[in-house]
């Protein structure tokens, strides 16, 4: 997964910040401009970094609790088959938010910061999983069209201009193609099967259409970052560009499947070549954004659960590191005793 | 907030014969655990043969401002390469 306009959230980075030369600013972006890579120990803008910090913090809230709407089916997946891939799955995206949290982290905030900030509910994450898991073809088309919207998001990323973030991305790139060509495979499966997993996969089709189109963010007219995103090459197409490119090559997979989008505007243009939609719900999205999606208080309790019922494990953990410690200091490594 | 596990630096030797390449990061209790978590973070599909966990806090890492005063001298020394050297096409195996 699973990066959407994130970089909608939180407050204009500001341009330029006092104390910053002028000319280190045109330093920076000279590089930027020559596609050279800024790397962790490098000077940058004071915004560079808190915009970096806010939207790869937010992708991986995002990956971690991704793996929630998904999670509730690893006990009821159709077939061993399906449940072993459906873990992996899971567990893919747990990775994902490890390599977006050590990413993050070269940017001078710390994992227990960015912890505090999604379960206190000050951080957001992609709006996509705040809808519910109804049926197993949830999952199929999570993976068919969220994480097939995800990828048009994230490929460009895999170009940003600040490396950490880019070679995450292109670990994450490369974990996600198998992401979705499995729920596209679960979607057929479905669409082959009976009449009543044909009506399931519709169904599911139906309810993650629209909620996937929202997950490329607000319009160009209303999106605010982005023009000094593209600048800074954190981002590199608008979310319309990235939005129509999505529905262009998902209309005809579900012609391929049999299934109808559930817009009535839907038509291809001849002229511009594309598939145009109908208008897009901007209150729905902006609602889920704020808590009032259908799952929002869920997901945050049932991270706060984890959180809190991993406490002692983590205690635990760090009482035998310390243990270790003293006994044997080279071999050990890891959290020293307290000094005393 | 609590206090972060220590950070380690991963690295990965993809298959015998390679040299260890650097991976990303992560937190650990201690060095077992840091390489557990390294093999389920980094090598879920079989992305290595062995691994180096490294604490971060243990890395000495050149300043990017020292950059030039470093890496400049070798610039102009393009006489340490073999293309530097202009050879008659008629003499071989040079």
């Amino acid at each position: 997964m699973y990066t959407q306009a994130l970089d909608t959230h939180g407050k204009e980075p500001a341009p330029a910040v006092s104390g910053e030369s002028a000319a280190q600013a045109q330093r920076f972006q000279a590089r930027v401009d020559a596609e050279d890579k800024i790397e962790p120990k490098d000077w940058m803008p004071d915004a560079y970094r808190h915009t970096l910090i806010r939207q790869i913090s937010q992708h991986a809230h995002s990956e971690i609790v991704g793996m929630l709407p998904e999670g509730n089916w690893i006990t009821r997946a159709p077939s061993l088959k399906r449940k072993a891939v459906l873990i992996a799955k899971v567990q893919d995206e747990g990775g994902h938010g490890m390599y977006l949290y050590s990413a993050a982290e070269t940017l001078g905030i710390s994992r227990a910061q960015m912890f505090e900030q999604l379960l206190s509910g000050t951080a957001k994450y992609s709006s996509i999983f705040n809808y519910p898991t109804l049926t197993w073809a949830d999952v199929g088309a999570i993976g068919w069209l969220v994480d097939g919207a995800a990828i048009m998001n994230q490929i460009p990323i895999c170009r940003c201009s600040y490396g950490p973030y880019a070679r995450a991305m292109v670990r994450i790139c490369k974990e996600e193609s198998f992401h979705q060509r499995q729920g596209f495979e679960i979607m057929l499966t479905l669409a082959q099967g009976s009449g009543a997993q044909r009506a399931m996969a519709q169904d599911a089709l139906n309810r993650w259409w629209w909620p996937s189109i929202m997950m490329f963010g607000p319009s160009d007219a209303d999106s605010r970052h982005t023009a000094q995103s593209m600048r800074w090459k954190i981002k590199r197409f608008s979310n319309d560009e990235l939005r129509q490119k999505f529905i262009d090559i998902t209309v005809p997979q579900a012609q391929f499947l049999g299934l109808s989008i559930p817009d009535r505007e839907l038509r291809f243009d001849p002229g511009t070549q594309h598939y145009l939609i109908g208008p897009i719900d901007w209150n729905e999205f902006h609602a889920v954004l704020k808590g009032n999606g259908p799952c929002n208080r869920e997901r945050l309790e049932a991270r706060r659960t984890a959180d809190e019922a991993g406490r002692w494990v983590r205690e635990a953990a760090a009482a035998h590191a310390v243990k270790q410690h003293r006994r044997t200091p080279q071999a050990a490594g890891g959290m020293e005793p307290e000094a005393s | 907030m609590s206090e972060d596990w220590p950070l380690y630096e991963v690295f990965i030797r993809s298959r015998s014969g390679l040299e260890h390449k650097h991976v990303g990061s992560l937190h650990a209790a201690d060095a077992r655990m840091a390489i557990e978590h390294a093999r389920d973070v980094y090598t879920r599909r079989q992305e290595g043969v062995s691994l180096w966990v490294v604490r971060s806090a243990d890395i000495i890492a050149s300043d990017p401002e020292e950059a030039d005063a470093l890496f400049e001298p070798a610039r102009d020394k393009v006489y340490r390469h073999p293309t530097f050297y202009a050879i008659p096409e008629e003499v071989k195996n040079l």
